[in-house]
């Protein structure tokens, strides 16, 4: 129906002299094609893709995770075997990539979180830093906690 | 694409776990992939790491650790693939490879931390 405030009369509804010539074939929907590489033009796309490809990063330092507890549990020559890899060139290489993704997800999520949920406290929007500013916070003292667990078992 | 039943849970599912993939995940790349490798820390020794697996905090720690953000992964790449590359046509597969390869991780997961 049409939004512009012209209802449309019965006659015209039920199909009457109004309606279309009949054609033998459907009218084509308007779907225009999208490339592939839309993301490319705009630095903006780019940057929207790049975080969301911050999900393999993800994925693959779970993949790491697993590997290590495998490499732990069969003992100590598979676990030296695992450090032995992780020290490869290539492996760092990844690893490097693997972890500036992460940083990336990490930061997008903090900062996207303000946008997404509004607080309000006195009738007034709570200011975006003092929402994703307790979650940096929190990154922090998490990442110290665990950094300080691993160094007490060097 | 779009199931309006199922839909909602699996973003809820995606941002509860958006929030544990960027607290925890990072750190731990670094320590193991980037800190032990470069000498920056001293690796932890085999019998002391095992130990601190063991406990039991560790444990349940380390499967969150593995299978949420997993879970993160396979929605956002699904719609990475469907938004981004414009791949509409194998929806199916897709989301058959995506949470298959989530949930094969969490079976991994919980496996290996049973039997550590």
């Amino acid at each position: 129906m049409s939004s512009s405030g012209q209802a449309s009369t019965p006659a015209q509804a039920s199909g009457g002299a109004t309606s279309p010539a009949y054609t033998e074939f459907h009218p084509r929907w308007y779907r225009p094609q999208v490339s592939t590489y839309w993301w490319l033009g705009k630095w903006a796309y780019v940057k929207f893709i790049l975080r969301e490809l911050s999900s393999v990063a993800v994925a693959w330092t779970v993949a790491i995770i697993l590997l290590q507890m495998f490499a732990l549990i069969r003992g100590q020559q598979a676990y030296l075997r695992f450090e032995h890899v992780m020290r490869a060139p290539w492996m760092i290489g990844l690893n490097v990539i693997a972890f500036a993704f992460l940083l990336l997800h990490s930061i997008t999520w903090f900062n996207l979180a303000p946008k997404a949920m509004v607080v309000r406290v006195r009738g007034r929007r709570l200011p975006a830093p003092l929402i994703s500013g307790p979650q940096y916070l929190a990154w922090i003292v998490i990442s110290a906690i665990v950094v300080a667990i691993i160094v007490s078992r060097g | 694409m779009v199931n309006r039943e199922t839909e909602p849970i699996f973003w809820t599912l995606f941002s509860a776990v958006g929030v544990v993939a960027a607290l925890f995940l990072p750190v731990q790349l670094f320590i193991f992939a980037l800190a032990v490798p470069f000498g920056w820390m001293h690796a932890p020794a085999y019998e002391s790491l095992r130990a601190l697996v063991h406990s039991p905090i560790t444990r349940i720690y380390l499967f969150v650790l593995c299978s949420l953000p997993l879970f993160h992964f396979a929605h956002r790449f699904r719609y990475t693939l469907y938004d981004g590359l414009q791949i509409k046509h194998l929806n199916e597969v897709v989301f058959a490879g995506c949470y298959g390869i989530a949930v094969l991780g969490t079976l991994a997961a919980a496996y290996l931390l049973w039997v550590v």
